[in-house]
């Protein structure tokens, strides 16, 4: 939480541009069955990655091995950042694919951060600086006014933003966000890749997203990775959806994107 | 200990002129808030199979008992619930088979093993008072028992509750925040199984997990964020320990499973402001 103070004061205006994170021949093999190859991936400060793929193309797998939750092969290295007054052993926000809570679950937006950030037990006494943490992270999102709703009460859109707040908190080296958007509305998801994308600049945070929404993340992302156990292209969006293999697993999300975004 | 008998003995009460119903109602204080607060855990987290699991478990633990020979088995219990415990979660996660299936095959594993080693030379019968229990055979160095070890599970519960609750709302995102060790679960497990097996003499097998389970769920019916959920439960599992206890004594009948009946209609009370507010609202 203190941490999270002072790097309000020392945002980061200016894009280092600094490679923060290397993946190098990253594999992953789970029952014998290969699941990631070969997998060399640079991510850059400041800048917000998108990994696209057909179903089964390891995309989650490959965000659950930086995470560290499988077992891979090949190296991840994370950069120190200098100047940040960042450790050398980043942080990793983590926003879960959909996830489901209990509906009935007495749980509220508060206690969600209280439970993730705080060691006094929730069942005993509500502290106030978690609480005033939490408004800060909330406001990052423009979720302030749902601190004392329950999470059952919540949309998808706004679950996801408050999630997303959360994994700001203590605000991270690097960010990866696992299908943030599946199964919201237009507009939510128009708030939230807004909402990650001026989140990237003003942290100077590298963002790995995974999205299947091919047409909305690209206007907001700056690299789009191809993904399919290998990568099969990589590159900035204009670059990447000339690719043949791309166009024919995302057919109808291209054709819409030609005729709604000319 | 003798101050507090003689508060309650002014009580203008009948019940209150006996020292076992004095004991059995200083023994209900003691441990309905920790059975309300482990009970919150278990209801969020999805467990309540679980801890069933774990109770009936200690069937086994006083099998083992018997034939080891103890004088006291109650160490067998706890170790053998606890043993349940881990074994659950170590099947699942080897196993990737659902959770209900693994805990369904080991509470059959463990209450058939636990009857066949009760049921040596045919007088299972002896055994029975476990099954439904007895509150008021309850004495008073066992009172002190349960007040020691109530503080110390409460305390280290309560030391992990921030962490239990964040597996329970999604592991995958308490273990990305550093908070899915493995201790915090292990914890709660053996605090179930110490809970669940220092008060099966008075409750009894069959029905101790409704009272873990009951003033939780009862509490999630009307409660809006975790403080007021925790204090509501204790509220609900302290009244209908008293409550039930008293009941028992006026209409003569076995007083865990009275205040097991008291808890039910607090529950259905409940629901019925939960639709009401929800009807209006």
């Amino acid at each position: 939480m203190e941490n999270l103070a002072q790097h309000h004061i020392g945002l980061a205006p200016h894009l280092c541009g600094e490679c923060c994170t290397r993946i190098e021949g990253l594999e992953v093999t789970l029952n014998h069955h290969s699941i990631l190859e070969d997998i060399t991936l640079h991510l850059h400060c400041g800048e917000l990655t998108t990994l696209v793929g057909p179903n089964g193309a390891g995309k989650s797998m490959l965000l659950k091995a930086i995470l560290g939750e499988v077992r891979h092969g090949g190296a991840i290295h994370f950069l120190p950042v200098s100047g940040h007054g960042r450790e050398d052993v980043p942080v990793i926000g983590y926003l879960p694919q959909q996830l489901d809570f209990d509906r009935d679950s007495p749980i509220n937006v508060h206690d969600l951060f209280a439970t993730a950030v705080s060691r006094w037990p929730v069942a005993l006494w509500y502290s106030r600086r978690t609480r005033r943490a939490a408004l800060e992270s909330l406001r990052l999102v423009e979720a302030e006014h749902l601190i004392d709703r329950r999470i059952g009460q919540l949309s998808g859109g706004e679950l996801q933003r408050v999630l997303l707040a959360l994994s700001l908190t203590p605000v991270p080296n690097l960010l990866l966000l696992d299908e943030p958007v599946s199964g919201i509305d237009a507009a939510g998801r128009e708030l939230f890749y807004r909402t990650v994308s001026d989140l990237r600049r003003r942290f100077d945070l590298s963002i790995l997203m995974v999205s299947h929404d091919l047409a909305g993340v690209i206007a907001v992302s700056d690299r789009i990775v191809f993904l399919n156990r290998r990568i099969i292209c990589l590159g900035r969006p204009a670059e990447v959806i000339a690719n043949p293999d791309l166009r024919r697993t995302f057919g109808l999300d291209l054709a819409s994107l030609e005729t709604s975004r000319p | 200990m003798n101050l507090l008998h003689a508060v309650i003995s002014r009580l203008p009460f009948e019940w209150a002129q006996f020292e076992f119903m004095r004991n059995a109602l200083l023994a209900v204080i003691i441990v309905a808030p920790l059975f309300a607060l482990i009970g919150t855990l278990v209801v969020n987290n999805r467990m309540a199979f679980f801890s069933d699991a774990i109770g009936h478990a200690s069937l086994t633990g006083l099998g083992l008992g018997v034939l080891l020979g103890l004088a006291d088995p109650f160490w067998a219990l706890v170790f053998f619930s606890l043993l349940l415990g881990v074994g659950i979660l170590a099947l699942q996660r080897f196993t990737r088979s659902s959770m209900d299936t693994v805990i369904s095959l080991s509470m059959c594993f463990s209450l058939a093993l636990g009857v066949v080693l009760l049921s040596r030379g045919g007088s299972f019968n002896r055994f029975s008072s476990y099954l439904i229990g007895d509150l008021l055979s309850i004495t008073a160095r066992e009172i002190g028992q349960l007040f020691i070890t109530s503080i110390l599970v409460g305390g280290g519960l309560l030391l992990g509750y921030n962490r239990i609750l964040s597996i329970g709302l999604n592991e995958s995102l308490a273990r990305s925040r550093g908070r899915g060790a493995w201790w915090p679960q292990m914890l709660f497990c053996a605090a179930i199984a110490l809970v669940v097996t220092m008060n099966l003499g008075w409750v009894g097998i069959l029905i101790i997990n409704s009272l873990l389970v009951l003033p939780a769920a009862a509490a999630r019916n009307i409660a809006h964020d975790a403080r007021q959920y925790v204090l509501i439960a204790v509220g609900i599992s302290l009244f209908c320990g008293i409550a039930g206890l008293i009941t028992s004594f006026y209409a003569n009948t076995a007083t865990g499973a009275t205040i097991v009946l008291v808890a039910m209609a607090c529950f259905m009370a409940t629901l019925g402001i939960k639709w009401r507010k929800a009807r209006v609202g």
